[in-house]
């Protein structure tokens, strides 16, 4: 059977699965439960400094949206960091680290921007015996008002300084929390490098208002009738933040770095996704936020028997294993020609594939009276749209033309050659083998 | 000592008071505004939906089930309603499993449609409870139709008749309007006094008067009516029941089916209306079914409906046999009356079973008895007392196009009038339409 045993950075785990810096893991309540429950790490919630603690809102901190059947797809938080003691964190912190050695036990920070802010608080979070320390430049909600969180985290010369001011002060291992509220994830992540952080961890929350109440008029969640941007998270943002860590994996300035890989993961698969793009383990909290953290046990399985029907036997064969395929544009294949293929034993007669051809797309699909629908070669330029608005999975399908073919759309024949843009004779810029 | 299923004869009262509100509750009870929307979102929003083909009013079933899902359950209540005016009723008695339900790709692909009739029960509903007629008049047109006949035909040919302007009078033999809405379906399908709520809601569009009690031969002639009116509507149905035409018919406790069924609807207190032990319905469509579920719902200990053919030529859907299984009806199949026994009231029916043959349906030779306290006739329903000059086929009153009958300014539509397939949500239409041809030969001039 794979091993899910995990080692990041130096932080031992049983398995990838950490809880991010979160509601969930803001007391060692919660923490234990989480451990109990099998999770492998946890991401404390963020500490602030010394002094009289930060206050919330005391109306609503979450806001959502949802599929049909109240699905949880996206959530939004206004919460800020830990509104309890620093006193009293600590404390909890070493009580549980204490009583599961086995089990990352990561600490969240965000003070001022100043570096006798981040020393004063370094020596209380090492002494707790935590594993590492997470820097959250991340918040992009309240904290960021002030100068922290995303505020750092939106200027790659703040990330580098501060990182380099923990490094300095501390044995841990220095994770640094990037967020998505930025034009290119790469620069926040090549700044925390320089600083000499050990890993990044992304995303963090996009900011967001999950709707608007069209009776009162007031952003959602409403406090008093009034809104303000949240952190958004949950299934929704999943795509932007495989994005964002493969940016980071496959940069040459960046690679190599380690990632922990955070952003809607909500099943087994999600976290395997984030693996395989060069996460070297993953974070979770919206999923453990809807639906408890019993989740752990179909994450774990899950994973285990996925890598065991690949033939994985460790994580290490796992991290990274698609990064290659990620690439440019520019480099793409434009040799490959693909069409689609609609499987008749299996269509149902819905008619969508024709709908949003005809009206949306490349008028490829052809309806005859009695419904059925059939791709016309002629026009199909294999978008994928048909396969992607098909309520029946698998049945149609985009199928590549063998090399010699012709592509009935063109007229020319089907090249096994690679061949990319920037070899093509539409491309200005092109420097064709001459 | 108070009477129970056992109790010979035909009685009242067979079942414990709390019994009867339980067994005439909805049969499918309304949907909650989320399951509305869970079910909703099942809708793929196909292209040239099957469902819109198979609905006889073309209801834009897509559009409307997406009006649910966002939020908009009055809208899609209006798509409704534009299309089926009797959106209402039609939600409750179509035999959806035959019509949209049974075109829905969903049916196709998993033998789970969605849910349309339910779904259009829930969006009719949430508009006709907060009150609303979403319809408005055009201005008067100064025409006048009279519609005979108070039917889902006649009552959709005189709403949309008044909505075009026209002034109306809306005749029907009587006291009440609704047709078979009202007097004909099973009183599970559409509780809480729904007909009447339904016909009450639709005459606020205003300009149409109702004269219950008035009929062809009730005060009205057609002559009359054609020399009064600037159109005449027949929506008459079919008012005369075919006879067994077999021996001991006159048998105390043989009854049509209709007549029970009219009887059980129009009931004060279903625990006063008599039963029969042990009933027999003859007949295989949905009157059968609607009054053998009822008889047995009423309290009769065995309730046996004997076709004369085989199951598959029944003309209740495959849904409706199960229902009446379900509540314990027996279904003979293949077996045809022979004569009805007993010594002035009925005690039973002897049956000789059938085949089907190439020369057509033929008697065995070998018999047999079903004990029978009451036996209810629903083997068709015809045209009686259909006025002299109008041209008929195969029974009925014989139309072309939107319902134009044989003598110029009249039109028919519903079970009265040839082809269609005696269904509610067929009976709007032909009055939908009519009406349409009907405001189109008036303000054109194309005075037929």
């Amino acid at each position: 059977m794979a091993s899910l045993s995990c080692d990041f950075v130096g932080i031992k785990s049983p398995n990838p699965f950490w809880l991010a810096s979160a509601p969930p893991t803001d007391k060692e309540y919660n923490v234990r439960r989480a451990f109990e429950a099998g999770w492998g790490g946890v991401v404390w919630k963020t500490l602030g400094e010394h002094g009289p603690p930060i206050v919330n809102v005391n109306g609503p901190r979450y806001g959502a949206i949802w599929g049909a059947d109240r699905r949880l797809l996206g959530l939004n938080n206004i919460e800020l960091i830990t509104d309890r003691p620093l006193e009293v964190n600590l404390r909890e912190i070493k009580a549980v680290k204490r009583d599961y050695p086995d089990r990352a036990v990561v600490v969240s920070i965000m003070v001022p921007c100043e570096e006798a802010a981040w020393k004063a608080i370094l020596p209380h979070v090492e002494e707790t015996g935590a594993d590492g320390i997470e820097l959250n430049f991340g918040c992009p909600h309240g904290m960021s008002e002030r100068g922290m969180g995303s505020a750092v985290g939106q200027v790659p010369d703040y990330i580098e300084m501060v990182t380099r001011w923990c490094k300095q002060n501390t044995r841990m291992p220095v994770i640094v929390k990037l967020t998505p509220n930025i034009t290119d994830i790469r620069h926040p992540a090549r700044a925390a490098r320089k600083g000499g952080a050990d890993a990044v961890s992304l995303i963090n929350t996009i900011s967001s208002i999950t709707s608007v109440n069209l009776d009162t008029m007031s952003p959602e969640p409403s406090i008093d009738g009034k809104g303000s941007h949240g952190g958004y998270c949950g299934p929704a943002v999943k795509p932007i933040a495989l994005n964002m860590v493969a940016e980071i994996a496959r940069d040459p300035e960046t690679a190599g770095l380690p990632i922990s890989g955070i952003g809607g993961i909500t099943t087994w698969r999600d976290a395997a996704e984030f693996l395989a793009l060069g996460a070297g383990c993953v974070q979770v909290c919206t999923a453990a936020m809807t639906y408890g953290f019993r989740i752990i046990g179909e994450m774990t399985s899950g994973l285990s028997a996925w890598m065991d029907e690949k033939g994985y036997e460790s994580l290490d064969q796992v991290v990274g294993r698609a990064t290659p395929n990620v690439t440019d544009w520019q480099y793409l294949n434009l040799n490959y020609v693909a069409k689609a293929v609609i499987d008749q034993g299996s269509c149902i007669g819905c008619g969508r594939c024709y709908a949003v051809c005809e009206d949306t797309s490349h008028q490829a699909i052809a309806m005859s009276a009695d419904r059925v629908f059939s791709v016309i070669d002629e026009e199909c330029v294999a978008c994928n749209l048909c396969v992607n608005v098909c309520p029946v999975e698998g049945c149609i399908s985009m199928v590549a033309m063998t090399s010699g073919d012709t592509d009935a759309r063109t007229g020319r024949t089907v090249s096994g050659d690679y061949a990319n843009w920037t070899t093509h004779p539409n491309n200005p810029g092109s420097c064709a083998a001459e | 000592m108070p009477n129970s299923q056992m109790t010979p004869g035909i009685a009242p009262g067979r079942l414990p008071g709390q019994l009867y509100q339980e067994n005439f509750s909805d049969l499918h009870p309304p949907y909650q505004p989320h399951e509305a929307a869970v079910a909703a979102d099942r809708c793929y929003f196909c292209h040239d939906a099957p469902c819109v083909t198979a609905c006889p009013t073309e209801i834009d079933i897509p559009l409307f089930i997406r009006q649910i899902q966002t939020g908009t359950p009055e809208e899609a209540a209006k798509t409704i309603l534009t299309q089926n005016i009797l959106g209402g009723m039609c939600a409750r008695v179509c035999p959806t499993e035959t019509l949209c339900e049974q075109a829905c790709v969903r049916e196709v692909a998993e033998g789970k449609p969605v849910e349309i009739g339910r779904l259009q029960r829930f969006a009719t509903d949430t508009l006709m409870d907060a009150g609303q007629h979403p319809f408005a008049r055009a201005p008067e047109t100064g025409r006048r139709v009279a519609v005979v006949g108070a039917g889902p035909a006649g009552l959709a040919c005189a709403h949309r008749l008044a909505l075009h302007g026209h002034k109306v009078d809306l005749l029907d033999a009587r006291p009440k309007a609704g047709g078979l809405n009202e007097f004909g379906i099973a009183a599970y399908k559409t509780v809480n006094h729904f007909a009447e709520r339904e016909v009450a809601w639709l005459l606020q569009i205003g300009g149409i008067t109702l004269h219950a009690g008035r009929a062809l031969g009730q005060g009205a002639s057609l002559d009359a009516l054609r020399e009064d009116y600037d159109a005449v509507f027949l929506g008459i149905g079919l008012s005369g029941v075919n006879a067994l035409r077999v021996e001991g018919e006159d048998h105390n406790g043989v009854a049509n089916a209709v007549e029970f069924i009219a009887g059980l609807r129009q009931a004060e207190d279903l625990s006063a209306l008599p039963v029969g032990r042990n009933v027999v319905v003859i007949g295989g469509g949905m009157t059968a079914i609607d009054a053998a579920v009822q008889s047995k719902l009423l309290g009769a200990q065995t309730v046996t409906i004997a076709y004369r053919r085989g199951r598959d030529r029944m003309s209740a859907s495959g849904f409706e046999q199960d229902l009446a299984a379900s509540k314990g009806v027996r279904i003979v199949t293949n077996a045809r009356p022979v004569r009805v026994i007993g010594n002035g009231a009925a005690r039973e029916v002897e049956f000789e079973y059938t085949e089907e043959t190439a020369e057509g349906l033929r008697g065995t030779g070998e018999t047999f008895h079903i004990a029978a306290d009451q036996v209810l006739k629903a083997i068709g329903q015809t045209l009686d007392a259909a006025p002299a000059n109008l041209t008929l086929e195969g029974g009925k009153i014989a139309i072309t196009g939107a319902g134009r009958t044989s003598l110029p300014g009249v039109w028919a539509g519903g079970d009265c009038a040839a082809g269609g397939d005696d269904l509610t949500v067929t009976a709007v239409a032909e009055g939908r339409d009519a009406a349409e041809d009907i405001h189109a030969a008036l303000t054109g001039g194309d005075r037929p």
